[in-house]
């Protein structure tokens, strides 16, 4: 039977990513306890910033972490997974990047104009997949495999094949840091992103109504809810949150690279996912669980690379640990483990011991 | 082992964290006999069948088969088919998106290879044999659900099981279907297999049974022959009390509310799934749609909900013209619905009691006024306690709930909205006794409190004890509207059955 | 519905089922667009090489395509198979090349052996995931393509030509078939070409048809996919019927790593890089169903065919562009995902009033 006591829900299912957290931070001051130093240096723009490695993992990992909190979302609703994320990062890239130069340079105004026009373009993306997922009805990951496989060429299309460059201070101060402020922007953006969702949930209903329509559609719309309007705001949430992450990712670099802009991220992002402890197939979620897992695959490619790990190498680590956090995760493992648990209990105490939960 | 016996279960016992399922509970199951076992929800029915099949590991007590000298451990349903045990569940277990024939045979042999051939012919034999209307190549997700059924348990029969066990076989069929159904019961019981019939249908036990096994709260009250206990008896047996609340609803009775207001009346509706009808009910009226399965009364109260799509017709509420064309606009006019199929449209499985609880009230509030936490909890232990739901918590999963307490979270539901005009489309269906008298006294509180009323049910008795007005429908079609003095068993069968003119 | 002539019944033509349906409709464009190119490119179109050289090129597509519509008809995914292929075929290029000496019959056989062994090893690791320990499928495939990915980059991030003579004689190795051949402006006859790859593949899709249509394991998958609450019920092994679905697949992409080598004998950090996501596009355009329980090899075969001519037509025409292609891919995909979400939906309005017709289903009530 699989029946679990649902009163500590939310903390188990932050167990996992909690646990692992603290593994590899404990592994990290075993071997190095310099990994978690953090000093201040000035940069190549001439302001004060914070360096080490746990700026880095944190800094880094705000594109993955913003895109995770809304691959939930959707996940949530729709109970499948977004795959096109990366692709239509590149779209919207292309998008800010072609408004800036239709504007003439980079302005403040082009800027807000670049990234409000880019946001609408990836919404746009985002209900394209939306619609197929919410209206004809097709699982999540073979609607989002169309643009998976065709959004970057899209992208080229929009810019052409060259990787338009971005110098000025205004792109540095959304992709590193801003003047004064030795932490780097994206990590504002995350919150930034992570307080708007948190409020949107404390001010609307749409987390329950979310929730409902993932475990039972039928029963949800009977309930007045229209399914169809909730996945289509999950997707357009994602489309916000893609927006901002490539937003950041074209100013992190100060430049277009309509081929390696968020590359891959969909697999860490839906990978975020489940270590936060996220049901794949739909239903009850949890933010702080995804953006956990964003931190935790961050930290594990960063303790990799601090071990002189070759980039290209890092995968097959990363698989390794995959692995481990997914085995230990899964509820198979999990039962066997409280059985092991429980009988040794038993055998010492001479009893089985009293479960507090039935009242 | 005695002679003639096919199965001996003794002092079986099995444990759920803070349950105890099982309580040395005995069964025997002889040779070419139909044996109901029968027992409330949560009696533990389920539970033997499913320590029986392999699906649950028993904590104590020894399991015995005719053949198999000693005890059996039985570990896995794979087990339990290859000594004999076969099992055909309500819902159907067999793959939709295979053929009869494959669905017949798969899963038997440890053939490596698929002789098809072979079992399209021999599926076909047994089909005939049994006369079950099914072709051997045909997909049987292109079978109706009795057909399906027949087919698990041709199935289970090729198998030469002597044990079979049929578990609520006959919930989804019609009558047409539960008779057929049963001669094939009465065919294999000649042939010599032990039948065990779970159901909740008395009627049907007296039908086809020879024995009756009651089990209560997890025990076993006693194994009878059926003709030595009356069905009084059998009801006082299993809910452990005697029938005075019965007596008591009675009492109460049905009263006529046709001088009060019309709170709700549809000219010409009709939706995707139903043809055009009138309807309308008065304020603090109980009515009720009756008519056989298929016959078009759940559809006719899914299109007042605006539970299908809407076609056409006009709606006025309180003599107001409004428009419905989904559950949102039908709940916030007032109306509430409880659907028929409990698990597939009523409960969000994995959401807490109280989110259960408050979610209608929720989308008629509105997105952006999300109900706050504390007011929640308290309408959440309001009616858990009105209601008296068994339930560890409020923050307790609604799936691990047992159906009727499930069915009353939902009520609750509802209830909470205040909604003027209340549909319960079989509320009392696959849930305990005890619970469903619960449910008759409150849906006729309610009603004099002044809210209005559509009681659906399978169980006419049923109707007639709540509803002082019933619509009775045949072919998609009202046929009929009885009150008053028309509303005995015999006028309603009667107008059902049709010959009666139209009004 | 009640037939009662009994030797009429076997011979009642039944109506096609939806995996057949999606299969023909599949079939039929791969057909339609083929002429349409014979007609408007001419040319190599005209050909029957061409028909040849899309299942040469594409031979490892073809035949991890399989390896998908298996999974997929169990209800799974398996997005590792790209990875295993890149990692297959660079541990097998710097294998023969340090072998460059032995003998060449041995090496070779010795180089097939541990192409497959490095399938066997991620389709065991990843099925003993899947079924034992019941962990998502996509999350588990992830973790292997990361994995292969990973490992073919600690082999070696530098391309590896293989040197090996007797490997060179295989890839160059062609089946030759004049009659199906043509005359060439010099007068030549140019006969048909096959490579020992697309040889391969065309048997592994008779292969896998057979198997997944007149063997146990096959109908157990179709069974588990289907239901597989019902397939454990009926008495199937679900959790070896998944294992192996999974090792099988997993043996087939070490194979079309193999394949592949023959075809270009090259390893590379980015050999067959996201093929699997065409091998899901495949299978998909081929029918079969993400949801399980429908779909079949033969469809999937058409389905890397359509892929296979697209690219082809593109890279005839005018419009010689990779991002064509992918667009073209895209619309081809679109088309093929909103047939498929037709045929659901009405088959799910159909068995919705079947079911009404025969009166819903009620729940189990919760006992115990």
């Amino acid at each position: 039977m699989k029946r679990k006591n649902k009163s500590t829900g939310a903390l188990s299912q932050l167990l996992i990513p909690l646990v692992a957290l603290g593994i590899l931070i404990v592994f990290n001051l075993i071997r190095d306890i310099s990994f978690f130093s953090i000093g201040m240096r000035v940069n190549n723009a001439g302001n004060i910033v914070l360096t080490g490695n746990l700026i880095s993992i944190i800094d880094s990992a705000s594109e993955l972490a913003i895109i995770s909190m809304g691959m939930t979302l959707v996940t949530a609703a729709c109970g499948g997974q977004d795959i096109s994320v990366g692709a239509v990062g590149a779209i919207s890239g292309a998008v800010f990047v072609k408004i800036i130069q239709a504007m003439g340079g980079i302005t403040p105004a082009s800027v807000i104009a670049g990234f409000v026009v880019c946001c609408l373009a990836t919404i746009l993306f985002k209900l394209f997949n939306g619609t197929l997922v919410a209206v004809f009805r097709i699982q999540p990951m073979i609607a989002t495999l169309i643009l998976y496989s065709c959004g970057r060429s899209i992208a080229y299309w929009i810019n052409g094949d060259a990787t338009p460059q971005l110098n000025s201070p205004i792109i540095n101060s959304i992709g590193m840091t801003i003047p004064g402020i030795p932490v780097p922007t994206p990590i504002f953006a995350v919150i930034l992103v992570g307080l708007l969702l948190a409020l949107l949930f404390r001010f609307t209903s749409l987390r329950i109504y979310t929730q409902a329509v993932g475990i039972n559609e039928g029963a949800a719309r009977l309930n007045g809810i229209n399914p169809t309007r909730i996945k289509l705001i999950s997707f357009i949430l994602l489309g916000v949150c893609v927006s901002v992450a490539a937003l950041i990712g074209v100013c992190r670099l100060g430049q277009l690279n309509h081929k390696t802009l968020l590359v891959d991220i969909e697999m860490d992002a839906i990978l975020a996912v489940a270590i936060g402890g996220n049901n794949l197939g739909g239903g009850r979620f949890n933010l702080t669980g995804s953006i956990l897992g964003a931190y935790i695959i961050q930290m594990l490619t960063t303790t990799l690379y601090a071990m002189n790990v070759a980039p290209v190498n890092v995968k097959a680590f990363k698989a390794i640990a995959i692995i481990i956090i997914v085995v230990a995760g899964s509820p198979v493992v999990k039962s066997r483990l409280a059985n092991l648990f429980n009988r040794l209990r038993s055998g010492s105490a001479g009893g089985s011991p009293k479960k507090e939960g039935v009242n | 082992m005695e002679d003639g016996i096919v199965l001996a279960m003794r002092g079986i016992c099995k444990s759920f964290p803070g349950v105890k399922a099982l309580n040395n509970v005995d069964f025997t199951l002889r040779k070419g006999e139909i044996h109901a076992l029968m027992g409330e929800n949560g009696a533990g029915k389920s539970t033997l069948i499913k320590v029986l099949t392999g699906v649950y590991e028993k904590d104590a007590g020894s399991i015995e088969i005719e053949g198999y000298p000693g005890e059996v451990h039985i570990h896995s349903p794979q087990q339990a088919q290859n000594i004999g045990i076969s099992t055909v569940y309500q819902e159907i277990t067999l793959c939709p998106n295979l053929t009869v024939a494959e669905n017949m045979f798969i899963g038997r042999t440890n053939d490596t290879v698929v002789h098809w051939k072979e079992y399209e012919k021999r599926a076909t034999e047994i089909l005939d044999n049994l006369g079950i209307p099914a072709r051997a190549k045909q997909e049987l997700s292109r079978c109706s659900l009795a057909v399906q059924q027949m087919v698990a348990i041709a199935r289970a029969v090729d198998m030469n099981c002597k044990v079979l066990i049929l578990d609520e076989p006959t919930s989804s069929l019609d009558d047409k279907e539960v008779a057929m159904l049963f001669q094939l019961m009465r065919d294999l019981r000649a042939r010599g297999v032990g039948i065990i019939f779970v159901t909740h249908f008395l009627e049907q036990v007296y039908e086809v049974s020879d024995r009756i096994t009651v089990l209560r709260n997890g025990e076993l009250v006693g194994e009878y022959a059926v003709d030595k206990l009356p069905q009084v008896e059998l009801v006082a047996k299993m809910i452990g009390k005697s029938l005075d609340d019965l007596a008591e609803l009675e009492q109460i009775g049905r009263h006529d509310s046709t001088h009060e207001d019309v709170v709700y009346e549809a000219t010409d509706l009709s939706s995707a799934e139903c043809r055009p009808f009138d309807f309308q009910i008065h304020k603090g009226e109980v009515n009720g749609f009756t008519g056989l399965l298929g016959s078009g009364r759940s559809e006719s109260v899914r299109a007042i909900f605006g539970a299908d799509q809407v076609t056409g017709g006009k709606v006025k509420i309180n003599g107001r013209d409004v428009r419905i064309s989904n559950p949102h606009d039908a709940m916030k006019n007032g109306i509430g619905y409880l659907p028929e199929d409990r698990k597939r449209d009523g409960i969000i499985a994995d959401l807490s009691v109280r989110e259960n609880i408050i979610l209608a009230l929720q989308t008629i509030q509105g997105m952006n006024r999300p109900i706050p936490r504390a007011k929640a909890e308290a309408f959440a232990d309001e009616y858990i306690e009105a209601l008296q739901i068994k339930t560890a918590s409020q923050d307790t999963p609604i799936k691990s709930l047992s159906g009727g307490n499930q069915q009353k979270v939902i009520l609750a539901r509802w209830l909470l909205t205040h909604p003027q005009y209340l549909i319960l489309d079989e509320p009392t269906r696959g849930i305990d006794v005890g619970t469903k008298l619960e449910i008759q006294k409150l849906v006729l509180k309610l009603a004099e409190e002044g809210m209005s009323i559509t009681f659906i049910s399978s169980e006419i008795e049923e109707m007639l004890r709540t509803c002082s007005r019933l619509i009775v429908m045949r072919d998609r079609k009202i046929v009929g509207e009885l009150s008053g003095d028309e509303l005995t068993q015999a006028q309603v069968m009667k107008t059902i059955a049709g010959g009666e003119e139209e009004r | 519905m009640a037939e009662k002539n009994n030797h009429n019944r076997l011979h009642v033509r039944e109506p096609l089922s939806d995996t057949q349906m999606l299969m023909y409709i599949s079939i039929g464009i791969f057909a339609a667009m083929y002429i349409a190119a014979m007609l408007t490119l001419k040319g190599g179109f005209l050909k029957p090489q061409m028909i040849f050289d899309l299942i040469n090129d594409n031979a490892a597509l073809i035949i991890i395509s399989c390896a998908l519509t298996i999974v997929m008809i169990g209800g799974g995914i398996n997005i590792s198979v790209g990875g295993v292929i890149g990692l297959t075929v660079m541990s097998c290029a710097l294998f023969l090349n340090s072998n460059a000496d032995g003998n060449s019959a041995v090496s070779i056989l010795l180089t097939l052996l541990l192409a497959l062994g490095i399938g066997l090893a991620f389709g065991v690791l990843q099925g003993f995931l899947v079924s034992h320990l019941e962990i998502q499928p996509f999350i588990v495939t992830l973790a292997g393509m990361f994995l292969a990915r990973g490992l073919t980059t600690i082999l070696s991030v530098n391309p590896v030509k293989v040197t090996h003579e007797g490997f060179l004689a295989l890839v160059k190795a062609k089946l030759k078939i004049s009659w199906l051949g043509y005359t060439a402006q010099n007068g030549n006859l140019i006969p048909a070409k096959i490579e020992i790859g697309a040889i391969v593949a065309v048997c592994v899709v008779i292969l896998m048809y057979l198997i997944l249509r007149y063997t146990r394991l096959g109908r157990s998958i179709y069974a588990v996919g289907g239901n597989r609450q019902s397939a454990l019920m009926l008495g199937i092994n679900v959790k070896s019927t998944v294992f192996w679905s999974y090792v099988i697949s997993g043996l087939l992409s070490g194979l079309a790593g193999f394949v592949f080598l023959m075809h270009k004998p090259a390893g590379n950090a980015s050999v067959a890089m996201r093929s699997e996501m065409d091998a899901i596009a495949s299978s998909i355009i081929g029918g079969t169903l993400l949801t399980g329980g429908v779909g079949n090899v033969i469809g999937t075969f058409f389905g890397s065919m359509i892929l296979a001519t697209i690219q082809k037509i593109i890279a005839l025409s005018p419009l010689n562009a990779s991002w064509w292609q992918e667009m073209a891919n895209g619309a081809m995909l679109s088309f093929f995902i909103l047939l498929q979400s037709l045929v659901l939906m009405r088959k799910n309005r159909s068995r919705r009033k079947k079911k009404e017709s025969a009166a819903p289903a009620k729940d189990r009530p919760k006992d115990g």
